[in-house]
């Protein structure tokens, strides 16, 4: 037995709801929350390509499960949570660089602007450019 | 000393962390709300055959495998972290199971873009 062993009878402090309690933790599990959203959204396209990969019968009925409202909405709840994980990714970026010769929010900005552009040519080029 | 496996897998959390933070919300919206609401494309633009034809093409097999992949080892490096935050101290069972898990559908992946053929 080690002589180190706590007197204190082996009490825990509890760790239930612990970042309920301030909005600084509230945001910190809300980024930790995108990572649920991200994998879960993976697999559904790991399912679509599986789908694809059996036939046309799997691939239209993957297809019609993402037309319920509930995958509506699971989809909306999982884009609202990975546009947060973008934020923070980039607001903590000039954070992981030495030293700046300029402001380190230029960083932020160009990564955000980076990503807007991208988005709308994506969307851009899917509404104009595929016929 | 004994090499830590660590920084291959926070190269691939900060590959998929900047691949999700680029282009994840837009494709969450393409893909989960506009297409299935039939907004930016009518419902036969991505049917069998053309998603087929489209997933033939070694560059889209490409970007298949990175998003899905690299997706999968940044959600599972911060989940596998948020045990800890949550009272579930796991060790290195959960670290196997969790980059395991994003191996295993790595190479499934790899497996079906293959066999869809070129």
């Amino acid at each position: 037995m080690s002589r180190h062993r706590s007197t204190a009878s082996g009490y825990v402090r509890p760790m239930a709801g612990w970042w309920r309690r301030n909005p600084y933790f509230l945001r910190y599990m809300a980024r930790e929350g995108s990572a649920l959203a991200l994998t879960a959204y993976a697999l559904v396209l790991l399912a679509g390509l599986a789908c694809l990969a059996q036939g046309e019968a799997a691939y239209e009925r993957w297809r019609a499960l993402l037309t319920t409202p509930l995958s509506i909405v699971l989809h909306l709840l999982a884009l609202a949570l990975v546009a947060y994980h973008a934020l923070t990714w980039f607001q903590v970026m000039p954070k992981t660089a030495p030293r700046l010769p300029f402001a380190p929010g230029l960083i932020t900005a160009a990564g955000l602007a980076a990503s807007a552009a991208l988005s709308l040519l994506l969307v851009a080029w899917l509404a104009w450019g595929v016929q | 000393m004994k090499r830590s496996n660590e920084p291959v897998f926070w190269a691939l959390f900060g590959a998929g962390g900047m691949l999700s933070a680029l282009i994840g919300p837009v494709l969450i919206f393409v893909t989960g709300v506009a297409l299935p609401l039939g907004w930016l494309l009518p419902w036969p633009a991505w049917d069998h055959a053309r998603m087929l034809a489209l997933a033939q093409q070694p560059l889209a097999k490409l970007a298949l495998l990175a998003l899905i992949s690299l997706f999968l080892f940044h959600g599972c490096h911060r989940l596998l972290h948020s045990l800890h935050d949550l009272g579930v101290h796991a060790g290195r069972t959960a670290a196997i199971a969790f980059y395991g898990f994003a191996t295993v559908a790595t190479l499934i992946t790899a497996v079906l873009l293959l066999r869809i053929g070129f």
